[in-house]
Parts: C-alpha cells; sequence; structure tokens
C-alpha cells in the first residue's frame, strides 16, 4: 500500500475541475464497453485523479488500478464537448505513479525491455537481429511445438508468433543511400522512421518514401533521429521523454543549417501524436519552448502530406490510367493518436478513396481503440483482448479482406486479433503507405505482392 | 451512517457474484457524483443483471437497514443518484438486456438500463418513434428518465416521459415487485401509480422493466433558425407562434454566450454576432409543415428577426441540431463550474422571464447564460462560475435563490425536467406549502416505511440551505 499524500502540485488538477461530469465521453470509451463500471470510464478516472490530488485518496494504489487500466487511446477528449484535456491528466497521474510505485516484475521486465531498448539505435538495431535470428531458427514454433511456451507469460506467449517477418538488419543496409542536396523550390521533407516501426514494418516506411518521391518531394531519411518517446510518456517516464525529445529537436536544427526542411513526415500514428506534442511536453522550459513549438508545427504525417501537397496527381494518374478491375474490400482502423491527438481523420481515408478499383467499407465503432495501446497489450493483456475481440467482432461484420492501419502497435494487435478470431487466412493487415505503393505505383506486380504478404505471415506461423 | 462490515458483503457477493459486487476505494470514489454538485462516497457498488437479483439486494438493505441509492449512467443534473447515506450504489446500467419493439401494441419493452438514443435507433428502425429526448440521450438511461421524468426539445408538442410510460415492473423498498399500469393507453384500474412512479427520483422503489407507448415516425420535417438582436424580441415570437396555432415538434432558444461556446467547441456557422437564436423543428404532413415554415418566416420577421433560415437538406438539419446538443457541455468551456437550472414558466411569461434573468445576471455580475426548450416555456439558465472562488459562488447562491424566485412568482415550477434531488430541496416549500411537502412525506413513509430507498432526496432537512461545494 502506497500512502496517499496531497498531490496537487504533481496532478493535473485545474483540468479536473473543467470536467463537468456530463458523462457525454462514456459510449467512446472502450474500457467503459468491456468492463462496464464507472471505474474504468473516463469521468470515474477524472474524478479519481481529482480526488488524489485533494489528498482524499487513502490509497495511491486504487488511483493505479483505474490509471492502469486505461489505454490512453484519448478518444473521451474527441468525445468531450467540454474541452477537457484528458491526456494532461492522465499524463499527470503516470508521473505521479511512475514515481511512487514499485510496479509488479512483469511490468518492469518489460518496460526495461522495451522502453530502454527503444532508446538506443544500436540496442535496437541488435533486437532487429535477434528477432529476425529467432524467426529464422523458427524459434516460436519450435518452443510451441515442444510445449514450453506454456511457461512463458500469456503476453509474450501470444504477441510473439504474430510478429510480422522481419528483414535480416545486414540485407538492410544497402538501402540507404546518401542525400542528395535538394534543389530551390522543391518541397523538401525528413521522414521520421521510429525505432519499432523501422524494424517492424520497415517495408512501411520504406513505401512510405517511394510515395512521397514519386509524389515529386524531396524526402530525407531522418536518420539522426531517436525513439519519439511516445512509449516512455505514456508510461510516466518523463525524464527520458524529454531526453528524447531535445535529441530530436536538436537534430533537426543541425540539418536546418544546411537544408530548408518543410515538413517531418512520419508514418505511425503514435510517434507522429508524440513528435506534435513535444510542445506541450516541453512547454515549461524556457529554453525549450519555442524550439518545441517549431519542431512539433513540422511534424506531419504522410497521409496529410500526400494529400494537401496536391502532388499525389502525379502518381494517381498513373492508377487511373490503369483501370484497375480487380476488386478489393478494404476497410480503415485509425490509429487513436492520429485520430484524437492529431486530429487527422481524413486524410487517410480520403486517400484510399482515391485508389480505384477498390470498394470501401467502413467498420463500426472504427474511432475505437484496438487495445493495442503502446504497451498495454503485454501489461493489460486479458482486458487488451476483451477490445480487441470486440474490434475483430466489427471487422468480420464489415466484410473487407483488407484492414488498412496506420500505426505499428495498432497493426500488430490486429493480426493477433485476426489469429485470436482464425480471420487469418482471410483477412489482411497493411501499412496505409504500402497498400497506396502497391495499388499506385506498383500495379504490375502488385499481385505477387499481396500474396507474398500472406506467405511471409504463414511462414512464421506454423 | 453504518458501514458495510464483511459479512454482509459477503452476502451481497452471493447475490451476484464478486465481479460486481464493488467495493474498493477507486470504486467507491468512481460512483460518488453525478452531473451536478456534491460527492458523497457510497459503501460498495452493486450491478444487478435481471429482476430476481434486484429483489435480493433490496430485501437484504431492508433488512440490515441500509440505504439503497438506484443509479442509471448518472447524469442527473440534481444530485438524485449520490448516495448522500452511504450504503449501495445500485448500479442499473449494466441491466440492459431487453428492448423489444412490439409494431402491432406500438410499445417497446425496455430493460431499465438501455440508453435512450438506443430505444431511439431501434425504434426508428422499425418506423417509429419514441419521442422524449433528453439531450443526454446517447448517456443517458431509461431507467433514469423515467426516474426523473427526463423531457426535451420535443416536449412541448409531444410531452415528456410520463406521457409515454404504459406500465412498470417495480421491486418496491421491501423487496416485493408491483407491476403498474399494462401495455394499453386507456387503464383506470385503481390508482395510477405509473404516473406516482416516474418522476420519483429513485425514491419509491426500483424500475427494473418499462413498457413505452411508441407513434408512427412523422412522414416529414423542417427545421428554421431565427436569429435575433435581441432576446426578448425572441421571446416575443415565440409566444405569438404559439398563439398561431401552430406547434412546433421542437423551438429552441440560444443566447449569444451558447452560440459562441458551441463554435468554439466545433465551428458549425452559428451567428455569433446577434443577440439569440430560436431552433425550429416542425413535422408531420410535408405540406402542412411547409405552410407552418412561412408562417413562422412571417412572425420572425415581424418581430424584427434579422435573419430566417430554413434547413436545405437533412446534413444542414443535423448540423443545426448538433449544434444544440453541444450547448450544455460546451457553455463548461467559459468558466469550469457550471450551474444548471431548469425553470419552467407558463408559455405567455417566457418574455418576461428571459429579462428577469438578465436583471439577476446584471444584479449578481455572474456569466449567466440562457438556454432552453423554449416552446414550452422550460428554460435553462446556466451559471458558469469557479468552485475555487469562494465569494463568487455565494453570489451564484444568492443568484439561484432569485432564479427559482422568478419562476414561481411567475406561476412556474422549481424543475421542468431535472428533478429535486439535492440541488433543489430547499427550496420545494416555496412551490408546495408545508402541506403538499407532509402528504408526500406520507406517501413516502408508507411505501419505505425504514427510510431505506434513495434517502436525502428530494425532501428537505429542516433548515437546509442551498450549498455550492464539491466537499
Ligand atoms: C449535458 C446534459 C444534458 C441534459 N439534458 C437533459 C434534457 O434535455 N432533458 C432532461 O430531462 N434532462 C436532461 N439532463 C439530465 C439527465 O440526463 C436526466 O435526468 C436523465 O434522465 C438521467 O438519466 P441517468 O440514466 O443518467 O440517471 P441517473 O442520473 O443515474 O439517475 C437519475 C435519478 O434516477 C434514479 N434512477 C436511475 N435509474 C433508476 C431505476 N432503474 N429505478 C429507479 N430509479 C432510478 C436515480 O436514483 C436518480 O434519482 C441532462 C444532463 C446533462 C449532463
Ligand atoms: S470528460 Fe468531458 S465528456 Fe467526460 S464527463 Fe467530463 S466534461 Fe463530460
Ligand atoms: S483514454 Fe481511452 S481508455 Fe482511457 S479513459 Fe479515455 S477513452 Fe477511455
Amino acid at each position: 500500500m502506497t500512502e496517499s499524500k496531497s498531490n496537487l502540485s504533481l496532478l493535473a488538477y485545474n483540468e479536473t475541475l473543467s470536467c463537468v461530469r456530463c458523462g457525454y465521453c462514456l459510449p467512446a470509451c472502450p474500457t467503459y464497453e468491456t468492463m462496464g463500471s464507472e471505474t474504468d470510464s473516463p469521468r470515474g478516472r477524472i474524478q479519481l485523479v481529482k480526488a488524489a490530488a485533494e489528498g482524499k485518496l487513502n490509497d495511491l494504489d486504487s488511483l493505479a488500478m483505474a490509471i492502469d487500466n486505461c489505454l490512453g487511446c484519448r478518444a473521451c477528449e474527441t468525445a468531450c464537448p467540454s474541452g477537457v484535456r484528458y491526456g494532461q491528466i492522465y499524463e499527470s497521474a503516470k508521473r505521479l505513479l511512475y514515481a511512487e510505485r514499485t510496479p509488479s516484475f512483469f511490468v518492469r521486465f518489460v518496460r526495461t525491455c522495451l522502453l530502454r531498448t527503444v532508446k538506443h539505435k544500436g540496442a535496437l538495431k541488435l533486437m532487429g537481429m535477434l528477432l529476425s535470428f529467432m524467426q529464422a531458427i523458427r524459434l516460436p514454433q519450435a518452443v510451441q511445438k515442444v510445449g514450453l511456451d506454456r511457461f512463458l507469460p500469456a503476453p509474450i506467449r501470444t504477441i510473439w508468433p504474430a510478429l510480422p517477418k522481419i528483414p535480416h538488419p545486414l540485407a538492410l543496409r544497402k538501402e540507404s543511400r546518401p542525400i542528395q542536396p535538394p534543389s530551390p523550390g522543391e518541397l523538401t521533407v525528413l521522414f521520421f522512421q521510429g525505432c519499432v516501426m523501422d524494424v517492424l514494418y520497415r517495408n512501411a516506411n520504406l513505401d512510405s518514401m517511394r510515395l512521397l518521391k514519386a509524389a515529386g518531394i524531396k524526402v530525407i531519411p531522418f536518420q539522426a533521429a531517436r525513439c519519439c518517446g511516445a512509449l516512455h510518456a505514456h508510461a510516466g517516464d518523463e525524464k527520458s521523454a524529454r531526453e528524447l525529445a531535445k535529441h530530436n529537436i536538436e537534430a533537426l536544427e543541425r540539418l536546418e543549417l544546411n537544408y530548408r526542411i518543410d515538413y517531418v513526415v512520419n508514418a505511425a500514428g503514435g510517434c507522429g501524436a508524440m513528435l506534435q506534442e513535444y510542445a506541450q511536453l516541453l512547454s515549461d522550459e524556457p529554453e525549450w519552448r519555442e524550439r518545441a513549438k517549431r519542431f512539433a508545427a513540422k511534424c506531419v504525417d504522410i497521409s496529410y502530406v500526400l494529400l494537401d501537397s496536391g502532388n499525389q496527381v502525379k502518381w494517381r494518374s498513373s492508377a487511373d490510367s490503369a483501370q484497375e478491375t480487380v476488386q478489393e474490400t478494404v476497410t480503415y482502423q485509425p490509429s487513436c493518436h492520429m485520430t484524437h491527438v492529431q486530429k487527422n481523420r481524413s486524410a487517410p481515408l480520403k486517400l484510399i478513396h482515391s485508389v480505384p478499383g477498390i470498394r470501401y467499407v467502413p467498420m463500426e465503432n472504427a474511432d475505437m481503440c484496438c487495445g493495442s495501446a503502446g504497451i498495454y497489450n503485454f501489461i493489460r493483456y486479458e482486458q487488451s483482448m476483451d477490445i480487441l475481440d470486440r474490434k475483430m467482432e466489427a471487422l468480420k461484420k464489415s466484410g473487407a479482406t483488407t484492414v488498412i492501419a496506420t500505426n505499428p502497435g495498432c497493426m500488430l494487435q490486429l493480426e493477433l486479433g485476426l489469429k485470436r478470431a482464425h480471420l487469418h487466412d482471410k483477412v489482411k493487415v497493411v501499412h496505409l503507405a504500402e497498400w497506396l505503393a502497391q495499388h499506385v505505383l506498383d500495379l504490375s506486380n502488385r499481385s505477387n505482392r499481396s500474396t507474398s504478404q500472406f506467405e511471409n505471415r504463414r511462414n512464421c506461423d506454423e | 451512517m453504518k458501514r458495510l462490515t464483511d459479512k454482509e458483503l459477503a452476502e451481497l457477493e452471493g447475490i451476484c457474484g464478486s465481479d460486481r459486487v464493488k467495493w474498493r476505494e477507486e470504486d467507491r470514489h468512481s460512483y460518488s457524483f453525478d452531473a451536478s454538485f456534491g460527492r458523497h462516497l457510497p459503501d460498495v457498488v452493486v450491478q444487478p443483471l435481471a429482476r430476481e437479483e434486484v429483489e435480493e439486494i433490496v430485501r437484504f438493505a431492508n433488512r440490515h437497514l441500509i440505504p439503497i441509492t438506484p443509479r442509471g449512467r448518472s447524469t442527473s443534473l440534481s444530485g438524485g443518484p449520490l448516495p448522500v447515506k452511504g450504503g449501495i450504489v445500485l448500479d442499473l446500467s449494466r441491466m440492459d438486456g431487453k428492448l423489444k419493439i412490439d409494431t402491432d401494441d406500438l410499445v417497446a419493452v425496455v430493460s431499465p438500463g438501455v440508453t435512450t438514443a438506443r430505444l431511439h435507433r431501434e425504434a426508428e428502425a422499425h418506423g417509429l418513434m419514441y419521442p422524449p429526448d433528453p439531450s443526454s440521450s446517447s448517456v443517458c438511461t431509461i431507467g433514469g428518465n423515467i426516474a426523473e421524468n427526463a423531457g426535451g426539445p420535443r416536449g412541448l408538442k409531444y410531452g415528456v416521459t410520463k406521457d409515454y410510460v404504459l406500465g412498470l415492473e417495480v421491486v418496491m423498498p421491501t423487496g416485493e415487485t408491483i407491476r403498474t399500469g399494462g401495455r394499453t393507453i386507456k387503464n383506470v384500474t385503481g390508482y395510477d401509480l405509473t404516473k406516482l412512479i416516474v418522476g420519483s427520483e429513485g425514491t419509491l422503489g426500483i424500475i427494473t422493466e418499462a413498457v413505452l407507448r411508441l407513434i408512427p415516425k412523422p412522414p416529414a420535417s423542417e427545421t428554421l433558425m431565427a436569429v435575433f438582436d435581441d432576446i426578448v424580441d425572441s421571446g416575443r415570437a415565440i409566444s405569438s407562434i404559439l398563439a398561431a396555432g401552430i406547434v412546433p415538434a421542437k423551438m429552441e432558444l440560444m443566447d449569444r454566450a451558447c452560440m459562441e461556446a458551441v463554435e468554439q467547441y466545433e465551428p458549425s456557422g452559428l451567428p455569433i454576432h446577434s443577440d439569440a437564436l430560436i431552433l425550429f423543428e416542425l413535422d408531420g404532413h410535408p405540406a402542412a409543415i411547409a405552410e407552418e415554415a412561412e408562417q413562422i418566416i412571417r412572425i420572425c420577421e415581424r418581430f424584427r428577426a434579422r435573419d430566417v433560415r430554413r434547413a436545405k437538406d437533412e446534413t444542414e438539419r443535423e448540423e443545426l441540431w448538433r449544434a444544440r446538443k453541444q450547448v450544455s457541455p460546451a457553455i463548461a468551456r467559459i468558466k469550469p463550474t457550471k450551474i444548471s437550472e431548469d425553470i419552467c414558466v407558463p408559455k405567455s411569461k417566457i418574455p418576461e422571464a428571459i429579462e428577469r434573468l438578465r436583471k439577476i445576471r446584471d444584479e449578481y455580475k455572474l456569466h449567466l447564460v440562457v438556454f432552453g426548450h423554449a416552446g414550452d416555456g422550460n428554460l435553462h439558465p446556466n451559471i458558469l462560475c469557479d468552485q475555487r472562488d469562494k465569494e463568487e459562488m455565494r453570489r451564484v447562491e444568492q443568484a439561484v435563490e432569485a432564479i427559482f424566485r422568478t419562476a414561481i412568482e411567475l406561476g412556474g415550477t422549481l424543475s421542468g425536467e431535472h428533478g429535486i434531488g439535492t440541488m433543489k430541496s430547499p427550496f420545494l416549500e416555496w412551490e408546495l406549502g408545508p402541506d403538499g411537502i407532509r402528504f408526500m412525506e406520507k406517501i413516502k413513509q408508507a411505501w419505505d416505511p425504514n427510510g431505506i430507498m434513495n434517502p436525502g432526496k428530494i425532501f428537505p432537512r429542516p433548515g437546509q440551505r442551498l450549498v455550492l461545494s464539491d466537499d
């Protein structure tokens, strides 16, 4: 039991006062839907933080129970007409709990492995190699076969076989090319590759850069950047988040000495949201405030640039002329942080609609989180699976055979969901950029490519 | 107040299973509030799924003299679901298994936890309509609507919840279940207990099922918007429209501050530089409503409306009504604390009520905004303030008193639809007189001899005053 005292200074108390407890956010909250209790609703959580700030909770663990069950998806923020910034309330609670509480061994293990690894490029590369090696020797399958997997915690047991096929890091080296200085007048963007994204879904990053180039935009991979810090911020490790933010801001500023950079583009909804939130994160450090604001203003999702630059016409016309006849039924699972933090709802949909020869079907409650939520699916495995199973029901109902996503966490979780629902050889998960590239850049070899995706997955399934 | 012992908790778990009996600190805090004021911790939260469970829980509570407070989704604006005496909060929001529409009898049979919006959708899918439409309908429950006799914009033409409740199944405070009314519109067998339970704010028993009347969905509807430079003119226009024999399905008033707040939340093109706006919805036969629309335009112009517009299509219509639904929560952006009042005055007194509300605003120097279901005289003066500012809160308390006095002086009522709860009980006597209260108390006594069912509501404690504090 952790004694609670008045935590006014640490918690976002004033923000909790703007909640009028109207409950308009309840229907938007996935955990309220699945757990059916006000304790697991945004309104309940806000009131708990308020009580904690006023020193009215006897036990900080009770705050922890409710906050740890929260996905941090921020759907409640979009739903709230009173403009309550739940994200700030939530993160203040996370910070307090991070500082005051020793989590369970498993949570510490996941945090250490993940949060530490993603901070360092070298460690990330090592992780990539390790995963790739394990997949090459079919370790997950072997472990399963001899029945050893039952000794693993459920999240690890189920999530690692769902990982996509990871390209061997040595095979990647040839793909990085030296930067060509842009010619004046050309739209120039830095491409932020992210950490996990670049290990697990590197193809999506590569396709993103190809799309940008095809749209006539000069692309420079933002190689000096490190992890965006989202995982750290959401776990309450604000110190690491600040450290990473400052590193990335400085990295951009250094590049800007030589180039004019119009945007920092990313293709991961969660990272993109974090990059934009640097402004908020560093708002209390005078030396960084303005720099962070400037940085944040440059960060945009790839869908936005493709749509906004108007240059998409260049690649679209090629697709139009090919007059697609292949029918494909697709749906879209927006990333929560893209929708609720970046407030980017329509750009991905417009891009999807711009591709001829497809049938788009909306998914019921598409705006609801799939339960991935950073490392939520590791540390709140059962709760996450309840949410995921509902998502799969909605997906099944939609009748789509392709589900398009925009964030690595969502993609991994959706893969896992498909397996749980035995849908994995009927429906495929694909990143928006990969899907677009297949449809507008690789018209000739498209069919090969999508089957090869299924094969890839089967390889690591068996 | 008596705390529940471990043995008593175990007994409750025996009824519902431990998953649906919640007593941890985080649960108690999460069930301590509603959308009004005050926080009161229950000892335990129980989430029944069936009538049999409710009966057992109530019998248990009655046996051990433990207070029991029913709760829907806690959107009440009057303190109804607050467990002011501790004990059990009975969360009925998960009891939502039944929603049967009978198209022959034009009724719906529903469990109490079904949300109003879900009933609307289901009725509409059958070409029918359930008219009561509180702005909170996507959140609130039918049980809560019945217990508060909720209204909404459609009240003017279609009435309020009580006009649609045909029959109820109620678990009495002593644990027996009674069925009131039936499935027919006409029913004069015995006392009309259905009407007594509607609006009883959970003090007379737990509603476990309701038979609700549905009506055929009107074939067409039209939405109009009229903008005024003076809110008092808009009040006069409303009175004249009603006097001309037009009964719009909805006639909603918003003042400038409301429009500004909505625009800030979600720009929808509201005329924020004018003083007041009225939204009309007409429904019925297409030819009839077209003519009524013309008439409304003429009347509004006579009262110096700056602009009158007819929504061209469904999208425009939806946009305008969406803006209206956001008013109540959106004004909360003005200042952190929101006091929502809910007076109702006779139709002819609408302009005078508006004028007097403005005077109150100026006299107490408060941020007071007005919106409401103006057609039926139900106005929602809302005061935006900051509960940390003690001096301001005292002025708010005085202003609230002045608002209630105005309502009563104009021949109106303290509450059109939000209920008395804890928030308005200090003023009950002004409207009912001591004898009025005494006879109501006798009814309560007869139904609930041990006073376990939602104690501390409606009836004032001796000397109770309005205190707007969250502690
Ligand atoms: C933003 C906002 C807008 C609103 N707009 C309107 C409006 O337009 N019109 C309107 O009339 N109201 C409105 N309200 C008030 C509120 O939504 C209604 O009073 C609603 O009926 C409450 O329903 P609930 O399910 O939230 O019940 P709760 O708030 O949980 O409970 C309300 C009362 O009902 C009792 N109760 C609940 N369920 C049962 C049951 N099954 N059996 C017995 N008693 C029960 C409770 O004890 C309590 O006294 C609004 C509220 C908000 C926050
Ligand atoms: S967070 Fe917003 S929507 Fe939710 S209860 Fe509070 S004010 Fe209402
Ligand atoms: S962030 Fe998501 S899970 Fe958390 S309270 Fe808001 S809607 Fe619910």
